[in-house]
């Protein structure tokens, strides 16, 4: 038994040591935003935040995420940066398919978090573990790009 | 209907035996060769070239979407519903991918509609074409077939509402008109909503015929405007979608299937201890080997069924199985592309003989010639192949993310030995679709698997080692090209040899040679004013299960033709975007079988002729657009490339730096794009983008090879993709305007085959390496 706290809700949940973060969200609690893409941290489509941090949920046991914060894309409207790069991707129209997106979204507001003025180094750095293969690379950017002129246009307000 | 009727209604309407072809006897042959497979595929029995002919000479040729199966549908009783509270709802009947076509289409419905898009909610149809229409998303088909039958849906079913309130009002109807989700008379002032209107205007007749008044193009309120519309990136943004792979239901049980890896292979003993003592798993079932040839039928297998995707996952590695790895088993992709090369380098049958251009290169003043390599591809699209299916009470209940879904349901019936009637099949979002998910064999596995478990609902999920090890993969090819100039330098002489497994061999047990739809894609149908032009299609088997992948054949044939005007351009020392306008000539309107193509992406010859003033003019925009011409300093280039294909015209010009160390990256992309008149401009624009996108992977970096017959590649480690910090920075997509003069062409593929030639005409440019062989990989290292 392990207790895992996933977007400010803990549980208990009775599963393998070994049962990767990713089916626990998506087969036992229900929570299908997080994708399987590639199930080895090759593509991205898992990632979540731990304590913060963009991980892939696919390859991380549920015994090195008990005690840990997590947070996944259904919890991102109630996150001030995730929140700003989710409307960032809807007013540039990131998407295509989608699937993808959900990753792409976790990473970015994890960028933005500890580099809210990222140069096209850090966005490609940072995003560079997310495939996307409708290929919407460049509008990523493009929205990364918009958040943080955004957020960098509040904070000169703020001050 | 068969999967290959309905491949090869999709894709050539028996175009080579319509009997309209001039009669030469490259023509002649052609029509044979096509024969052996259209024959079949008609299914008129052993003699059925001959009758199928017949048959095909008797019955009108229809084109387009009337040529497709079950057609298109216009009624707005069976598109449209709107509430009393003012609500209109559209049924969305294609498959979304990403292309945007569940937003665009319904946007085409509500501007005709004049509904409020606000005020609209678009549902997604099962798979019923009898209902809806055809329903098969792919051939960059969905806008172009249903732009018209949609206008014609929102026109009536606005119609019916005007007719409604002239009738309350009793006034005539030509005095009022619908405004904005409400019909309006202006003499009066009166207003009536929808919602007041929609019970009263669905007992009214549908208009039809003259009745029937579609807006002219300059009262659109949403076609062809520029928007961020959609209806679905709300829900992705916020992971909210239903993809196949997200479908949820109560008791459902989770699968995991080991397939042969080697095509035709089988199970020949297992053992399932040890799967079945993973806490979790619930029953380990046998598939049948599938058939030869393997058509969309499961592959066959051991499937492990469990309580949760992981259980079944370990189940499944602790399978013991033994296989028999069958005929292929000796698939080496390294030594087959010498048998393609041998083959590329001796006669074959001519699909294409414009005057003799054997005896024009003997007598050209000079020859010039290349030979082009194109690995396998795996689509690897991010959601892998998935699908849930129950069975209750004698039906079937399919979810599934799929092109075709109605397609999916006659091959669950036929697996089933179901009547289509008890099969349904819901249609979810597709995560990525590329050619991939047209193919339904996973669809059947849950339904199997489902009355394996006595119809308890199983979900089936490939592994992306699955999906990388069992695609119907992209062909491999080699293209051999020569040509003679004369003393001018004009280009008197073309031979083109392309020698590739066919698609049709996943139809037709043993198939050899390209279809007349593969050829159709820019081996046969190149307009260049040269006199002397023949193609030659050569004979190789497949040893892996073949499948269309995101424009097809156009991605050889396009890389080869429009690598090689650049090529014949140095060696004549011409600019490159100068020759391959020289090479296009004139504008003129040709009729595709004027170039052996009877095919033409089943449009007809006389709405869709190729016309080279189009192509002349995307290539003279993008080029303009990306400064052609402009001194460029070292390790820089441009490179030009053109086609036309899915009936749109396409240019792309691509920037590179090559480092000194062999490193590429492409700092600028100028695409211009002529698909006729566009629906939803923003997403024109993003299909072009992922386009070049894909382009640039299948360049640089992915190739499936084989060994043993399987796979040497299983995930993203080896099947290499593009990732952001090698995507261009920035890709400008030059539509070019139209009004309503030409018809609506392709969007979803058309931008992926002139990509790579472009690419590698630039880094030529930039470094004097060409490149012939994809993908590029470290070949630019190899530089020194």
């Amino acid at each position: 038994m392990a207790t895992l706290t996933i977007n400010g809700k803990s549980q208990d949940i009775d599963a393998p040591d070994d049962m990767p973060l990713l089916w626990i969200i998506r087969d036992r609690l229900g929570m299908t935003g997080t994708k399987f893409g590639c199930g080895m941290a090759m593509c991205g489509a898992c990632t979540v935040h731990m304590d913060g941090q963009p991980i892939r949920s696919c390859i991380t046991p549920i015994s090195a995420a008990a005690g840990r914060q997590i947070a996944t894309i259904e919890a991102m409207g109630q996150d001030d940066v995730g929140r700003a790069v989710q409307q960032a991707w809807t007013e540039i129209g990131v998407p295509q398919c989608g699937y993808c997106q959900s990753g792409q979204i976790m990473s970015a507001t994890a960028l933005l978090k500890n580099t809210p003025n990222p140069t096209d180094e850090d966005i490609d750095a940072a995003m560079s573990g997310n495939i996307c293969r409708c290929g919407t690379y460049p509008r990523i950017r493009a929205a990364i790009k918009q958040v943080a002129i955004k957020q960098v246009a509040l904070q000169g307000a703020a001050k | 209907m068969n999967d290959f009727a309905r491949l090869i209604l999709r894709d050539a309407p028996a175009g080579p035996l319509s009997g309209s072809l001039p009669d030469s006897p490259a023509r002649r042959d052609w029509l044979k060769a096509a024969g052996v497979l259209t024959g079949l595929v008609l299914a008129v029995g052993a003699s059925g070239v001959v009758r199928a002919a017949d048959a095909a000479a008797k019955e009108e040729k229809k084109y387009g979407a009337d040529g497709m199966p079950h057609g298109t549908v216009d009624d707005p009783q069976v598109f449209v519903s709107i509430g009393k509270d003012g609500i209109v709802t559209i049924i969305a009947h294609r498959a979304e991918m990403g292309t945007g076509v569940r937003t665009g289409l319904p946007m085409v419905v509500a501007d005709e509609l004049e509904a409020d898009w606000d005020r609209v909610r678009v549902v997604q149809a099962p798979g019923d074409e009898p209902r809806f229409g055809n329903q098969d998303t792919d051939g960059s088909r969905s806008t172009r077939h249903f732009f018209q039958p949609m206008r014609r849906v929102g026109a009536a079913a606005r119609g019916m509402l005007e007719a409604a309130a002239a009738k309350q009002w009793d006034v005539p109807l030509a005095e009022v008109a619908a405004r904005n989700h409400e019909v309006v008379h202006e003499k009066s002032g009166r207003k009536l909503g929808y919602g007041e209107l929609a019970e009263a205007a669905a007992a009214l007749p549908v208009p039809a015929g003259d009745a029937l008044r579609l807006k002219a193009p300059g009262q659109f309120r949403y076609i062809g405007k520029d928007s961020r519309r959609s209806v679905d990136i709300q829900d992705i943004v916020t992971g909210n979608t239903h993809f196949g792979i997200d479908t949820r239901l109560d008791g459902m049980l989770y699968a995991s299937i080991s397939r042969p890896a080697v095509l035709g292979g089988k199970v020949r003993r297992y053992n399932a201890d040890a799967a079945m003592k993973v806490p979790g798993v619930v029953k380990v079932v046998e598939l049948a080997a599938g058939p030869t040839p393997p058509v969309f039928a499961p592959l066959g297998g051991v499937a492990v069924i469990a309580q949760d995707t992981w259980a079944a996952l370990k189940g499944r590695q602790a399978l013991e199985i033994e296989w028999d790895d069958g005929a292929h088993a000796g698939y080496d992709s390294a030594e087959f592309r010498k048998t393609l090369s041998e083959g590329a380098g001796k006669p074959a049958k001519a699909v294409r003989n414009d005057g003799d251009a054997m005896k024009a290169l003997r007598g050209a003043a000079r020859r010039i010639e290349a030979e082009y390599y194109l690995p396998h591809l795996a689509h690897a699209t991010m959601e892998p192949p998935a699908a849930t299916a129950r069975i209750v009470d004698g039906k079937c209940e399919v979810w599934a993310c799929v092109q075709s879904p109605y397609g999916t349901r006659e091959n669950v019936a036929k697996h089933l030995g179901m009547d289509l009637s008890a099969v349904t099949l819901h249609q979810t979002l597709l995560g990525g679709g590329f050619g991939r998910k047209s193919k339904s064999d996973y669809a059947v596995e849950a339904a199997l698997l489902s009355r394996a478990m006595d119809g308890k609902p199983v979900k089936v999920t490939w592994s992306r080692e699955d999906d990388i090890t069992n695609d119907y993969f992209h062909t491999v090819s080699v293209e051999r090209i020569e040509a003679g100039v004369d003393a001018r330098g004009k280009a008197v002489a073309w031979l083109h040899r392309t020698a590739a497994p066919t698609i049709g061999s996943t139809f037709v047990a043993d198939a050899q040679g390209q279809q007349p739809f593969e050829l159709g894609m820019s081996a046969i149908n190149i307009p260049f004013d040269i006199p002397n032009f023949r193609v030659e299609s050569v004979p190789v088997p497949a040893h892996t299960r073949i499948g269309w992948f995101r424009s097809v054949s156009n991605i050889p044939h396009v890389f080869a033709v429009q690598s090689f005007v650049a090529e014949m351009a140095h060696e004549l020392k011409r600019d490159p975007r100068d020759y391959l306008l020289e090479l296009i000539g004139p504008p003129r309107k040709i009729s595709p079988a004027d170039l052996s193509d009877g095919w033409n992406y089943g449009e007809s010859p006389v709405l869709y002729p190729l016309d080279t003033g189009r192509m002349r003019h995307v290539v003279e925009v993008a080029t303009r657009e990306a400064g052609w011409g402009r001194k460029l300093e070292p390790g820089r280039g441009l490179g030009v490339a053109a086609c036309y294909n899915f009936v749109t015209y396409v240019a792309t010009v691509v920037e590179v730096v090559v480092g000194k160390d062999g490193s590429l990256s492409v700092p600028q992309v100028h695409v211009a794009l002529d698909c006729g008149p566009q629906v939803h401009p923003d997403r024109v624009r993003a299909q072009t983008e992922g386009a070049c996108i894909m382009g640039l992977s299948l360049a640089t970096r992915s190739e499936i090879t084989f060994s043993k017959g399987r796979t040497d590649q299983t995930n993203f480690h080896q099947y290499e993709v593009t990732r952001m910090p090698e995507a261009p920075r920035d890709i400008k997509v030059h539509l070019v305007e139209h009004g309503y003069d030409v018809p609506l062409g392709g969007v979803g593929e058309p931008a992926v085959p002139p990509f790579a030639p472009a690419l590698c005409n630039a880094i030529f440019a930039a470094t004097g390496k060409r490149i012939r062989s994809l993908p590029i990989k470290d070949q630019l290292q190899a530089r020194t």
